[in-house]
């Protein structure tokens, strides 16, 4: 039984592992000089488990007496998560070395978080979705601070830390509400319970539920930690931070309401569609006057999620099929974006003005090139695949009634184009130059390249977005039924 | 060749891509390489292009060298041509190797300037040909992105100021289309434009927060629609991104916006509009015909008070756009013959005269009326190719101008008089605004210092203006070269729209137009 059992969590107990056994072996052995192969190997690991996932998974599994549900929406969400981890630390390798920022402690904590990641999304219990959040929470708490010498990046993390505390007691209280009106923490025991009518109270665990996974997807109105989070903390760490939590929590997010509270879609729907649209129209308001390229990136993550939450605010198979399609070209997105950001230097220093990018299409016309597929992408201009993620979640928001919504979201992105345009404007309507003279280490510019390649051609006929609809779409039907 | 049309479509994308990849350089050798693939890319399209057309049968009025592949989420990669589309096709591509070598003095970024070009017109051609909603949604919207980049990054010295218009303002247009094509997916269960074509949306009235829906749904979506192409055309109110986006763009940017791309939203009335809302269009047909008349008349007369050579050459041609959407809301065998002939003449015309204000301003890098005078005596051969395409835009018999403003005309004539009395005023309007800027440019004394030793046309420039004076003449002479071409569909057209608005709604049209 037991055996079987951790059969099904092997991934989750191998990562975990390898990163306690690291730290243990780097703390008696070389420490920080171990901190690049380190980063390397945990990359490598990653892989190497996302694979293993993705190509061994068959059905639907459950552990620890279904506290833990292994499904093909979980192993969709571990698999973007994984490789996302994976591009993030092969492109922060060389960035972090450079400013003496690699402790090996890095890719272990992130190697800690993505064990907490796998385990959320993959939870059927209350306690177990507690559990993996948190440990998800607590590394990337530290991570954000990594700088300790920094005043920001200090800040970023204390920030993150209150605040995270403070949506993780709202997530808490909402779960012991919860567990109070339902008599169960199990998934499955919650939705029997919520199929006689809803009590008052269960609906007040649902709330808070929400409220806690709203502030970890950062969607409006519990954004206001992710601008200051993003700008403080090392370029690498944000990336991270945009990509495999995002996908994460997202997931968890549907995870929950179909999974314990799939029989009361119309109770939450209200509440999803409410942040869906604030988060879109306070992403794309908010970010028209940043200066600073990863606040902007913040501002626009919260916009992306705005339009992943309508999908699921659709609360329908296909509903659900359109958010993942959406979080995985929102995660390719951001991984190249991030790339690219982090090329940006100026005498070996990194520079996140976005006024330092003026006329960057004369010195790096790649590169330049390259930004400039990924912000179409991001404001969602065909043919770039952002497009097809909001064609999708359109399409789901339709099918479910919600015109007002779908209307609302494509008013939301064009005042969002703005601020993209503006990037595109700067890299190259303007007459002097600010020299950016930074290089790309061939792990970055693989990753800027090949992402903004997929993003620009993938839509093509015969290529078809390497099949990612028909996965997610199997994906989906794990968890709706 | 049963995919010609996606060669077609994709020979100039193929040359932008070598063009970038294997193109270095920014010398002057490496610039005219440049020039010379996106000149043969272009001139390759339109002889290949010549086949679809020597192979296209007017009679059939259904979607001829049809492909399909199976695409994303349902959809399908399909492409065709019918009678309305297939000369739209032409258009493009016999215009783009003139635009190209229009083009040949620029020095500036050269390079990425043809691959912008390069991509529009693949991106232009697949809106003429796509035969899926969000394939052609695909290739309309994508075309935004190399135009805002023509206007942003070689254009004049407002350009970023109306490069931004341009773009949202066509954006905030295109959306709403799209949640319209979402809509329009989840009703008929497919975006394959054939199907759709004869897809009944339904057009019960219903009532929204007290106000009644007269058409239901099909008022919905055809206004959705309306917002995408009207801005597109541009129909006034919501014309006013055109003059600054034409004033703004350089001289090949400003030839392809007036030509080709305003073409785009003629043709979305007549291949989605039309056939697909009829009960739409029969609601709100009359609102769009008076909107056309107040364009003629109204721009007309800003065009008279305008400085700037292009701008005027731009209101200009809003007005004439207003004469399309009149012809197209006719809905008669005339009309939109009369439109479809309209856009296609307009292309040739109203390209040759941004192409003319290219050639003083390439001299004399300004644009102000007042800067010129006299030029005749200098320049006898510019003098006379811009009398003729002046002539021309007024409508003068005998160039395609007049065929087009007579069919729209009297097409509307036989629906609705009134309107028909406003837009005919538009007529001697244009002969005043066009001759007068004649007048002021060309004729009189040479007195201004600054023009005393202008060239006139090298001989590259008088051979970009051959085929269009060509053409121009051709089409007025004989204008069955067209008609014979676009009347078959038209006509399946006219009859499948008369035949589908029930009753009430076509006696509603009718009691409102006498």
């Amino acid at each position: 039984m037991i055996s079987a059992d951790i059969q099904i969590v092997l991934p989750e107990i191998l990562i975990a592992v390898y990163a306690m056994l690291a730290l243990i072996g780097a703390v008696y052995t070389s420490k920080d000089e171990a901190a690049p192969f380190l980063t390397w190997l945990t990359a490598g690991i990653f892989v190497v488990v996302a694979g293993w996932i993705g190509y061994n998974g068959v059905g639907t599994q459950t552990a620890f007496s279904g506290a833990y549900v292994e499904d093909g929406y979980g192993r969709f969400a571990k698999v973007v998560i994984l490789l996302s981890a994976a591009a993030v630390l092969a492109m922060s390798q060389d960035y972090m070395s450079r400013r003496g920022l690699l402790r090996f402690e890095y890719p272990l904590l992130v190697a800690l978080s993505v064990v907490g990641m796998m385990v959320m999304v993959s939870a059927g219990d209350l306690m177990a979705l507690y559990m993996g959040l948190e440990l998800q929470s607590l590394a990337l708490y530290v991570v954000a601070s990594l700088r300790r010498d920094s005043v920001k990046s200090t800040e970023a993390g204390l920030k993150y830390f209150v605040l995270g505390a403070l949506s993780s007691g709202i997530l808490l209280y909402g779960a012991s509400l919860t567990y109070g009106f339902a008599g169960t923490t199990l998934f499955s025991g919650i939705m029997d319970a919520a199929s006689g009518g809803v009590s008052l109270g269960l609906l007040f665990g649902l709330v808070f539920l929400m409220a806690g996974f709203a502030f970890k997807i950062s969607a409006a109105p519990f954004h206001m930690w992710a601008p200051d989070v993003y700008e403080g903390a090392p370029t690498p760490v944000t990336a991270f931070f945009a990509t495999a939590p995002k996908m994460a929590a997202m997931a968890l997010f549907a995870r929950v309401v179909f999974d314990a509270f799939g029989g009361i879609v119309d109770q939450w729907q209200q509440i999803v569609a409410f942040l869906a649209v604030v988060s879109m129209f306070l992403g794309a308001i908010a970010a028209i006057g940043q200066t600073n390229i990863k606040r902007l990136m913040a501002y626009s993550s919260i916009a992306h999620m705005g339009f992943a939450l309508m999908g699921l605010a659709a609360g329908s198979l296909y509903g659900v099929q359109a958010m993942l399609i959406y979080m995985a070209i929102y995660v390719t997105m951001n991984v190249g974006t991030f790339a690219l950001i982090l090329g940006m230097e100026k005498d070996g220093r990194p520079v996140v003005e976005i006024g330092a990018l003026k006329m960057y299409s004369k010195r790096e016309p790649l590169r330049a090139l390259a930004i400039l597929v990924m912000m179409f992408s991001l404001a969602g201009v065909p043919p770039m695949l952002g497009f097809f993620a909001k064609f999708n979640v359109l399409r789901a928001a339709y099918d479910a009634g919600l015109v007002w919504l779908a209307v609302a979201g494509v008013i939301a992105s064009v005042i969002g184009a703005f601020y993209y345009l503006r990037i595109v404007y700067f890299m190259y309507f303007g007459d002097e130059e600010d020299g950016l003279d930074g290089k790309m280490t061939p792990a970055l510019w693989f990753a800027a390249m090949v992402t903004s390649a997929v993003v620009a051609l993938a839509w093509l006929p015969g290529v078809n977005l390497f099949g990612l609809e028909a996965v997610a779409a199997n994906a989906a039907q794990t968890l709706v039924n | 060749m049963d995919n010609l049309l996606s060669i077609t479509t994709f020979i100039p994308a193929v040359a932008a891509a070598i063009l970038a990849l294997f193109l270095r350089g920014d010398d002057a050798a490496a610039q005219l390489n440049a020039k010379r693939v996106a000149l043969f890319a272009t001139i390759a399209t339109f002889v290949v292009s010549l086949f679809i057309l020597a192979g296209f049968d007017p009679t059939d009025t259904g979607f001829q060298f049809v492909e399909e592949k199976p695409w994303l989420s349902g959809l399908q990669y399909k492409m065709g041509v019918d009678g309305i589309s297939v000369l739209f096709v032409m258009l493009t591509t016999f215009l783009m190797p003139l635009v190209i070598w229009s083009a040949w003095d620029v020095n500036r970024r050269v390079k990425e300037y043809m691959i912008a070009f390069l991509l529009l017109e693949t991106l232009m051609l697949g809106v003429f040909m796509a035969l899926d909603l969000v394939l052609f949604y695909l290739f309309f919207e994508a075309g935004l992105i190399p135009m805002f980049l023509i206007i942003g990054i070689w254009g004049g010295k407002d350009r970023i100021y109306a490069s931004f218009k341009f773009f949202l303002y066509t954006f905030l247009g295109s959306v709403l289309m799209l949640v319209a094509m979402v809509s329009m997916f989840a009703q008929a269960g497919t975006t394959d434009i054939p199907t759709l074509l004869t897809f009944q949306f339904p057009h019960d009235s219903f009532s929204v927060l007290g106000f009644t829906v007269v058409g239901g749904v099909q008022t919905l979506l055809w206004l959705a629609f309306f917002a995408s192409f009207a801005v597109k055309m541009p129909m006034w109110p919501v014309h006013t991104w055109l003059p600054d986006a034409h004033v703004q763009a350089p001289t090949a940017g400003s030839v392809v916006l007036a030509a080709i791309l305003l073409k785009m939203g003629g043709y979305g009335f007549l291949r989605f509009s039309l056939p697909m809302f009829p009960v739409g269009s029969a609601v709100m047909g009359d609102l769009v015909l008076w909107m056309s008349a107040i364009a003629i008349v109204y721009t007309s007369l800003v065009a008279l008070v305008q400085e700037d050579m292009k701008k005027l050459i731009a209101y200009s041609s809003v007005a004439h756009m207003g004469y399309v959407t009149m012809g197209i809301f006719a809905v008669n065998q005339q009309g939109i013959d009369g439109a479809i002939f309209q856009m296609l003449s307009h292309g040739f015309i109203s390209g040759a005269l941004f192409l003319c204000v290219g050639v003083i301003y390439d001299r004399m890098h300004t644009r102000d009326i007042d800067a010129y005078g006299g030029l005749v005596n200098r320049m006898p051969a510019y003098a006379l190719i811009f009398m003729f395409f002046t002539m021309a835009n007024v409508g003068l018999p005998g160039t395609s101008g007049f065929i087009g403003e007579f069919l729209t005309l009297m097409g509307i004539f036989q629906v609705n008089t009134w309107v028909a009395a406003v837009a005919t005023s538009g007529v001697i309007l244009s002969a005043a605004y066009a001759l007068w800027l004649y007048r002021r440019v060309v004729m009189g004394e040479l007195i201004k210092e600054s023009l005393k030793s202008i060239t006139d046309m090298t001989r590259r420039e008088k051979m970009i203006f051959a085929p269009l004076v060509v053409m121009t003449l051709l089409l007025g002479v004989y204008p069955a070269l067209v008609t014979d071409i676009i009347g078959p569909s038209v006509g399946a057209l006219v009859q499948h729209y008369h035949a589908s608005v029930p009753a009430e709604f076509s006696a509603v049209v009718a009691a409102a137009s006498h």
